[in-house]
């Protein structure tokens, strides 16, 4: 238990080290120079070892004597998790990418030893002609703005003292000791946030709507059962930031009245849960959780519940049904969690991300926030960068940022020299937008008018050569395959659905099957249970307004356009590139293949099983698909 | 009760708060089809047949509280298509072989595809495959058929608390079915049944025996005796149009000798039987002040409940077998011998309200010699399907009487088929038996009614006071059980039937069209017409049945005499937890 005093001396005398993480480029190179090597220990760099990296550095650094002098940090993750793992030293602000830990020797003599930077291991887009340039300029860097992940990179998530020395825990204790309930529900809702995980209901409304309610018993729930493919940010969060979470939980307590929380986080997040664990034994410690907290009375409590992965899980009456025991199946709305949530409280549920700009928007004001943005949606949403962009990874930008300058800008554009054709944003439940929307900003109500969402912010970039009826093919797949199945609509819909556009991919469909698709997707949507069932149609009917010249092609003219639908495929040696070598005949599973030496081969479209062997083998690129 | 007004289809209708959309649009007249919903016992509102238009959207009624001012349409293009789509969807992943379903004439699926105007089934997509479970001897479940609504697993789950069956996998894969992909009959369900009444579809039904018992009818070297159960007589009328609550006694008598029973029997005789033996055992305990409280077992679903959750309660099961058993074993044993017969010859079957019965016939405790009490038990749906299958008009069968002598049975028996009936039978005759004085009225009208635990207190001439519990429904048993257990019940005596009701909501009655559920408690009207029958027989006292006077002095001597014990009493098992 501390009190006020003692947390803010332990700011202060933790400041020094958070300080010692940001870039001085005036101490560059000096040897002597008090360094901090952080090290990513994200999902996706722990995947790549970056634990190993860990160990070789402390172990090469008690062998030169440099313990005292350089600090190794465990961070959450910094975004670039392409190039993981990620390796960076304060105070040059040097970005080591794709470090092993057969690297570290060759890092700590040279760099952390000697003031030599090792230029092999730097991240390319740092450096440029005048030498390595701050990370701040560097293009993935640029246009970010951190809010939602202001700690995560910046402080070792294991220890409670540099989240405090970051400002941690100061939002809480003005809310308890300066704000009524009412002032933070009216701050919240004046900042403009709204819900991150994907409906965007505005959350100060949320807190409101649930304090109302006279009960003997609230709920704070944390939704952390992120799964959208490829979205990570609320793992990121969760592993680099943890009490953020903690402190905004309580924080909502106070607000609406409940001094209970529960955050409802996946099991297949095993780092974000074992931090989450150490966070809350952390803050019972320092009694920022737990009874009377800042001496004002006020009791507030966290307990973690693990999901089994169910993507439903993630929609909130769900994800309540689950928290109580009983099967992850949604419940008909209304009642509204704010009046009946779980075990019939009332119940605030908020995302992970949501949760996170709680405590700046306390700290800075509502005014700060609600200036970042575009009318309707304040401040900044966190994007999982996917697909065919080269700097796939966590970004976060001000609302209103353009889907061009986070594509081509921060995502540095589409890899090998192919060419742009959509975007996939708001997860399964989303759609695909064209290269006429590049230009427009992106926000909850652009998105929703152009036929996609938000959602959880994932953003999954495709190039020409990605079939846009096998996309919506692949996202039914998902869709059909999580639908918890309560619903009719959604349960033997979506599957209806799938069969459509397998039909179609095969080649076997009619223009019939087209209208049927449309019509279909909008009973879907009209009829389903939840949030599950009422958007698992967008990307059907998103990729059929704007790219329903594919379908036809696949309909009518029996041709996959991108080459992606196996079933429309053909295989053809042009007789004049072909040397006759043979290779293809040999490396054909189905001998389907045939010819003499040094004559030109041919492939028997009845026998070939459209596997593309005999295209990756040839040296003389005499064999076309198409 | 705060009133207000709301919209639908531009006529106002005044609520009560609370009503739902579905409740306020029954009111004018506007039926709206439902499939799921089963009011106070599955609110999923998952079908979504009877969506509504609310504004801009469409929102499930069954759920949807009315709020003041609310604007409701139900009769537009969208609300059509969306629960024809609901339909189609639903028939594009169902076993159509409606004409030769048990539930051909009594499917809700059906009639909600007619009331919708389905025609055509546009998705030629995958069916669900699985092979139908014939593992239970009571309930048969054809997964094809099933509509994934959910009402029987609450109805297993949150009525009963039997939990044998529930929802796994997702999506398309969903299933609904025993724990581990176990099959029914190796499962903690206890057959009674309530999970065949609850289901809109053919996807679970009773374990058929008409072709059994129609072989034993046609085989002359058998002699077949037939008996039924106290509560089918005031509902099997209502599968021939005959109305809720209609007493059909001596037209059943008709009919099952129009069928060619040998014998037609009345299970009221074995009831009377029961109380004879379970009256005498009460007296006993509660003189010994052992294994009490004593609890009833002529419910087999009961019985198995008991077995599965609650073994160290088993001391305090009733030894007697059940009504038909009883009866069952007298007629291989003394009607054989007074007719003349091989016991081996003799078929018995029971004609009952229950499904639990045939799990229950086919106990191995409840034979003698490896020869059953009972060999075969019809459900009350199946005895009307051999009736209508032999083209007999039973609506016009002249009324006839019971063959003797277990054709008797007193208003005591009649009752068993209610909840509070056996507790009743049994006050009447273990009072007289204690005092030796006549009881002036009969009636213990205090252990009738619907509530779910019925307590009271009875007093016996000479001061001592027998503590009674009536309950029904096995949630309700759970209750009491975890009571007794913990010692707080204070009670000598319990009668517990399985199904909400008692037998006369049985597993095997006839299932009440959807559309008749709302304005009638269907388990009301049935029990009415049984308190009827007692009040309209001339011996309503189970010991004053001449009868049974005649078999203990002809046959079984005294009451839990020696030969009572061999042939009327019985033994139970421990069964696994899960």
């Amino acid at each position: 238990m501390k009190t006020a005093e003692q947390l803010q001396q332990i700011r202060e005398h933790v400041q020094e080290r958070l300080m010692a993480r940001v870039a001085r480029p005036d101490d560059f190179g000096l040897p002597e120079a008090k360094r901090s090597v952080m090290v990513c220990g994200g999902t996706g760099c722990t995947s790549s070892d970056s634990k190993a990296i860990i160990r070789a550095l402390e172990q090469a650094l008690a062998e030169h004597g440099l313990e005292q002098r350089v600090e190794v940090v465990r961070t959450g993750c910094f975004g670039l998790c392409e190039l993981g793992p990620v390796v960076i030293v304060y105070p040059e602000g040097v970005f080591y990418n794709r470090v092993k830990a057969s690297d570290v020797a060759e890092i700590v003599e040279s760099h952390l030893k000697n003031g030599k930077v090792v230029n092999r291991l730097i991240y390319k887009e740092s450096l440029d002609v005048n030498g390595l340039k701050p990370l701040s300029q560097v293009g993935f860097f640029r246009k970010q703005r951190r809010i939602a992940l202001r700690n995560c990179g910046l402080i070792d998530p294991g220890k409670i003292d540099e989240y405090l020395a970051a400002g941690g825990y100061k939002a809480l204790e003005k809310v308890l000791t300066s704000m009524t309930p009412q002032e933070v529900i009216d701050t919240v809702k004046k900042s403009g946030l709204r819900g991150r995980g994907g409906g965007g209901f505005p959350t100060g409304l949320k807190w409101e709507l649930t304090a109302r309610p006279q009960a003997d018993q609230k709920y704070v729930i944390c939704n952390a059962d992120e799964g959208d493919p490829g979205a990570f940010m609320d793992r990121s969060i969760l592993e680099g930031d943890p009490h953020s979470v903690l402190e905004a939980m309580a924080i909502c307590g106070y607000a609406i009245g409940s001094n209970q929380g529960y955050i409802y986080v996946r099991a297949e997040y095993p780092i974000a849960v074992e931090r989450l664990y150490t966070a809350i034994v952390q803050a019972r410690e320092y009694g920022l959780l737990g009874k009377n907290l800042f001496g004002t009375g006020f009791d507030f409590d966290v307990e973690v519940r693990l999901g089994a992965g169910a993507f439903v899980c993630g929609e909130e009456t769900a994800l309540m049904n689950s928290i109580e025991g009983k099967r992850g199946m949604p419940r008909p709305k209304p009642p509204f969690p704010a009046n009946e949530g779980l075990w019939g409280k009332p119940t605030v549920i908020n995302n992970v991300e949501t949760l996170a700009n709680i405590p700046p928007i306390i700290l800075n004001g509502a005014e700060w926030y609600n200036a970042i943005g575009t009318e309707r949606s304040k401040g900044t949403k966190v994007f999982a960068l996917g697909g065919k962009v080269v700097n796939t990874g966590l970004v976060e930008v001000p609302m209103g940022t353009t889907l061009r300058e986070v594509i081509f800008e921060i995502g540095g554009g589409i890899p090998n020299g192919k060419k742009f054709k959509a975007v996939q944003t708001g997860g399964p439940s989303g759609g695909c937008l064209t290269e006429d929307h590049l230009d427009q900003p992106i926000d909850y109500d652009t998105l929703t008018a152009l036929g996609s969402m938000m959602g959880s912010g994932g953003m999954i970039v495709m190039d020409e050569t990605t079939c846009m009826v096998d996309v919506a093919r692949f996202y039914l797949d998902f869709t059909r395959d999580e639908s918890c199945g309560k619903c009719t609509p959604c349960r033997v819909g979506t599957k209806r659905l799938l069969e459509l556009l397998e039909k179609i991919t095969e080649g076997k469909g009619t223009m019939e099957d087209l209208d049927e698709l449309e019509r279909l997707s909008i009973q879907i949507k009209n009829t389903s249970l939840c949030g599950l069932g009422q958007t698992a149609p967008n990307p059907v009917l998103s990729t059929l307004r704007y790219f329903r010249d594919e379908y036809v092609a696949h309909v009518r003219d029996k041709k996959c356009p991108a080459g992606v639908c196996r079933s429309l495929l053909t295989f053809t040696i042009i007789p004049e590139l072909c040397k006759g070598c043979g290779l293809c005949a040999r490396r054909c599973p189905a001998e389907a293949i045939s010819g003499q030496p040094r004559q030109p081969y041919a492939i028997d479209p009845n026998i070939c099983i459209k596997c593309g062997l005999c295209l990756e083998n040839c040296k003389f690129n005499a064999i076309v698909k198409g | 009760m705060e009133t207000f007004n709301i919209t639908i289809d531009g006529k106002d209708v005044q609520v009560e708060r609370g009503e739902t959309v579905l409740e306020a649009a029954r009111k004018i007249g506007i039926t709206i089809p439902t499939l799921c919903h089963l009011k106070g016992v599955h609110e999923p509102s998952s079908c979504r047949v009877c969506v509504v238009e609310v504004g801009p959207k469409l929102i499930a009624s069954c759920t949807l509280k009315a709020e003041p001012g609310m604007q409701i349409r139900t009769n537009t293009a969208k609300v059509r298509e969306a629960r024809r789509t609901v339909v189609e969807l639903l028939l594009s992943d169902h076993k159509r072989e409606c004409t030769s379903c048990v539930r051909s004439d009594n499917c809700r699926l059906q009639e909600v595809a007619s009331l919708l105007n389905v025609r055509d089934i546009p998705y030629a997509g995958e069916h669900s495959k699985t092979t139908v479970d014939l593992s239970s001897p009571s309930i048969v479940r054809d997964a094809e058929k099933c509509i994934l609504c959910g009402r029987c697993v609450s109805v297993c789950g949150n009525v009963q608390t039997v939990h044998a069956i529930g929802l796994s996998g997702r999506g398309f894969k969903t299933a609904v079915g025993p724990v581990y992909g176990r099959a029914l009959g190796e499962s903690v369900c206890v057959n009674c049944g309530q999970c065949v009444m609850a289901c809109p579809v053919g996807a679970l039904a009773e374990r058929e025996n008409i072709a059994d018992v129609w072989r034993a009818l046609a085989d002359e070297s058998k002699f077949v005796v037939v008996q039924t159960a106290p509560a089918i007589r005031v509902a099997l009328g209502e599968e021939f149009g005959m109305g809720y609550g209609a007493r059909v006694t001596g037209k059943m008598a008709a009919a099952l000798r129009r069928l060619g029973f040998d014998r037609v029997f009345d299970t009221n005789f074995g009831a009377d039987l029961t109380i004879m033996e379970e009256g005498t055992e009460l007296i006993g305990r509660l003189s010994s002040g052992e294994k009490l409280p004593l609890m009833t077992s002529c419910c087999p679903g009961w019985v198995k409940f008991v077995e599965h959750n609650f073994p160290d309660l088993l001391g305090n099961l009733s030894t007697c077998k059940s009504p038909h058993e009883m009866e069952g074993a007298v007629i291989k044993s003394y009607l054989a011998g007074k007719l003349g017969l091989d016991p081996k010859s003799v078929v018995v079957v029971s004609i009952m309200p229950c499904t639990a019965k045939k799990f229950e016939s086919g106990r191995d405790e409840l034979s003698r010699d490896g020869l059953l009490d009972v060999d075969y038990v019809l459900t009350t749906r199946e005895l009307a399907r051999m009736i209508k299958e032999a083209g007999i008009d039973f609506k016009n069968l002249p009324d006839e009487e019971f063959d003797h002598p277990m054709g008797l049975g007193s208003g005591a028996g009649a009752i068993f088929g209610a909840t509070g009936g056996v507790a009743e039978a049994a006050l009447r005759t273990v009072y007289e038996f204690v005092s030796g004085r006549t009881l002036e009225k009969v009636d213990f009208e205090q252990v009738r009614g619907l509530e779910g635990i019925k307590r009271s207190e009875i007093e016996l001439p000479g001061g001592r006071k027998v503590k009674t519990a009536v309950v029904h429904g096995l949630g309700n048993a759970r209750r009491l059980m975890e009571m007794v257990r913990r010692g707080e019940a204070d009670l000598d005596f319990i009668e517990v039937m399985a199904c909400p009701g008692g037998c006369i909501n049985g597993g095997g009655q006839p299932i009440v069209p959807e559309s008749c559920r709302h304005d009638m408690d269907i388990r009301a009207v049935r029990a009415k017409a049984i308190y009827e029958e007692d009040a309209h027989l001339p011996i309503r006292q189970s010991h004053k049945n001449p009868y049974i006077k005649q078999l203990y002095e002809e046959f079984l001597g005294e009451p839990n005499g020696h030969l009572a014990h061999e042939l009327l009493h019985t033994t139970y098992v421990e069964r696994s937890r899960f």
